[in-house]
């Protein structure tokens, strides 16, 4: 019997369906402190502290984050940052991070299979129902009456970056203007935090160099819409497509 | 190295809906909390939903009266009488009455970074036969914009999900996500 739970924290919506709800309630803990923590939409949090340049506590969490953000940097050539528009911004990592800190409380108290959904990305981990595996819908960013593909999997991440909702907001580091390359780009790997970091990287390349880039990478895979409405994947997106 | 392969044909298209967009004046979105119905309800192309009323929109704003699709809806939308009683008295006919009964729930007003978003949902038994948006952010421009965008794709998502077994959506954002969280609530409220 599935347990489902929804949870507005971070400036959007967690949702969680749970074969055992047994750790629903540390795991929606775990996303508040991480809120209070890393919020850049609360002027008390310590990263909005910091960015403010402001001195703050040693805190081993957000060093981690912050260690994290320069890895991606560096892994992605700068198209991810810590510091989009030149303000610390760890966002893009501390949201795919979260949900794979529910995936790690649930699995703790003993689910099997459970899907996070957090602000449209997406963690799964097992199966939907015995011998059904999850399906994701991604969101057509052209057409709001369809989905542009449905994708199926056990364990796997799914993060989508695009301008349809929040218009151009995913700033290139490189030029220091909007990225207009893709309509969205869907990313899918193991594990949220590094797949939904990418996918904003990726957003940011633009669709000749991201998608090579992700050809280049064992474990994750790419599936485009293009401002004109054409679609682009890489070789080996076809094994997660569902029907 | 491997290179990216170009494809054309990847749109999903199996799930057969029909969008009842019905705009009550010059904007379709125009007035925060007035009932603007983006309305959606379940085509009768599919074969596997038994007792689905198909219906193809509900009674109000005239649309033209179709010509009776196989069962009519027990309940018209706005008069928000949860019709739990079986079918209406005028059926005439011996209609194939559809067992489940069908309720309107209302979820949860929902704040988002950009303004509350509430849902309406029709339930007939478990399924969901229509979602109407009671109120979403149209303070700016840009939230009208978006919400032109999104509530007609959350809607096609949300009546989808339950007939395509889909059972999470990526790509959705804040608004998005406060709509999902009311239709989640009316889901809890209606224990479907």
């Amino acid at each position: 019997m599935t347990v489902r739970h929804v949870e507005q924290v971070m400036g959007t919506v967690f949702s969680i369906a749970a074969d055992d709800g047994a750790g629903i309630p540390a795991a929606v803990a775990r996303l508040h402190a991480l809120d209070a923590k890393f919020s850049t939409y609360r002027d008390d949090s310590p990263i909005s502290r910091m960015a403010r340049g402001e001195a703050v506590e040693r805190d081993p969490e957000i060093a981690e984050v912050l260690r994290r953000c320069a890895e991606i940097e560096a892994d992605t050539d700068g198209a991810f940052t810590a510091y989009p528009a030149g303000r610390l911004d760890p966002s893009g990592w501390v949201k795919g991070w979260a949900i794979e800190e529910v995936d790690r409380l649930l699995t703790a108290a003993g689910s099997r299979n459970h899907l996070i959904v957090g602000g449209g990305d997406v963690q799964a981990r097992g199966e939907a129902e015995l011998g059904r595996p999850w399906t994701v819908g991604i969101a057509d960013p052209l057409h709001p009456d369809r989905y542009t593909a449905l994708v199926r999997g056990r364990d796997f991440a799914v993060a989508t970056s695009g301008t349809a909702e929040r218009g151009a907001h995913i700033i290139d580091p490189a030029t220091a203007e909007p990225a207009t390359g893709f309509a969205s780009v869907t990313l899918i790997g193991t594990r949220i935090a590094h797949t939904d970091a990418y996918a904003t990287a990726v957003f940011a390349m633009g669709p000749e160099r991201g998608l090579e880039w992700v050809e280049e990478r064992a474990g994750i895979e790419a599936y485009a819409v293009l401002p004109d409405g054409a679609t682009v994947e890489t070789a080996g997106f076809a094994r997660y497509l569902a029907g | 190295m491997r290179r990216a392969i170009v494809t054309g044909t990847a749109t999903v298209s199996g799930v057969v809906l029909l969008l009842g967009l019905k705009p009550h004046s010059d904007t379709p979105l125009a007035g925060k909390g007035t009932n603007n119905n983006f309305t959606i309800t379940q085509s009768g192309a599919q074969g596997s939903q038994p007792g689905a009323p198909s219906a193809p929109s509900s009674s109000q704003s005239g649309s033209a009266p179709s010509s009776a699709p196989s069962s009519a809806p027990s309940s018209s939308a706005p008069s928000s009488a949860p019709s739990s009683a079986p079918a209406p008295a005028k059926s005439s006919a011996p209609a194939p009455a559809p067992a489940a009964t069908t309720k309107n729930v209302t979820g949860d007003a929902v704040d988002t970074r950009y303004g509350p978003v509430q849902l309406e949902v029709t339930f007939n038994g478990k399924k969901i036969t229509q979602i109407q948006v009671l109120q979403y952010p149209t303070e700016t421009g840009r939230d009208q914009e978006i919400n032109s965008y999104a509530i007609p794709q959350l809607n096609q998502q949300a009546m989808s999900a339950q007939s395509a077994n889909i059972d999470g959506v990526s790509g959705a954002t804040y608004t998005s996500q406060g709509y999902q969280q009311s239709l989640q609530s009316a889901i809890d409220k209606a224990g479907a």
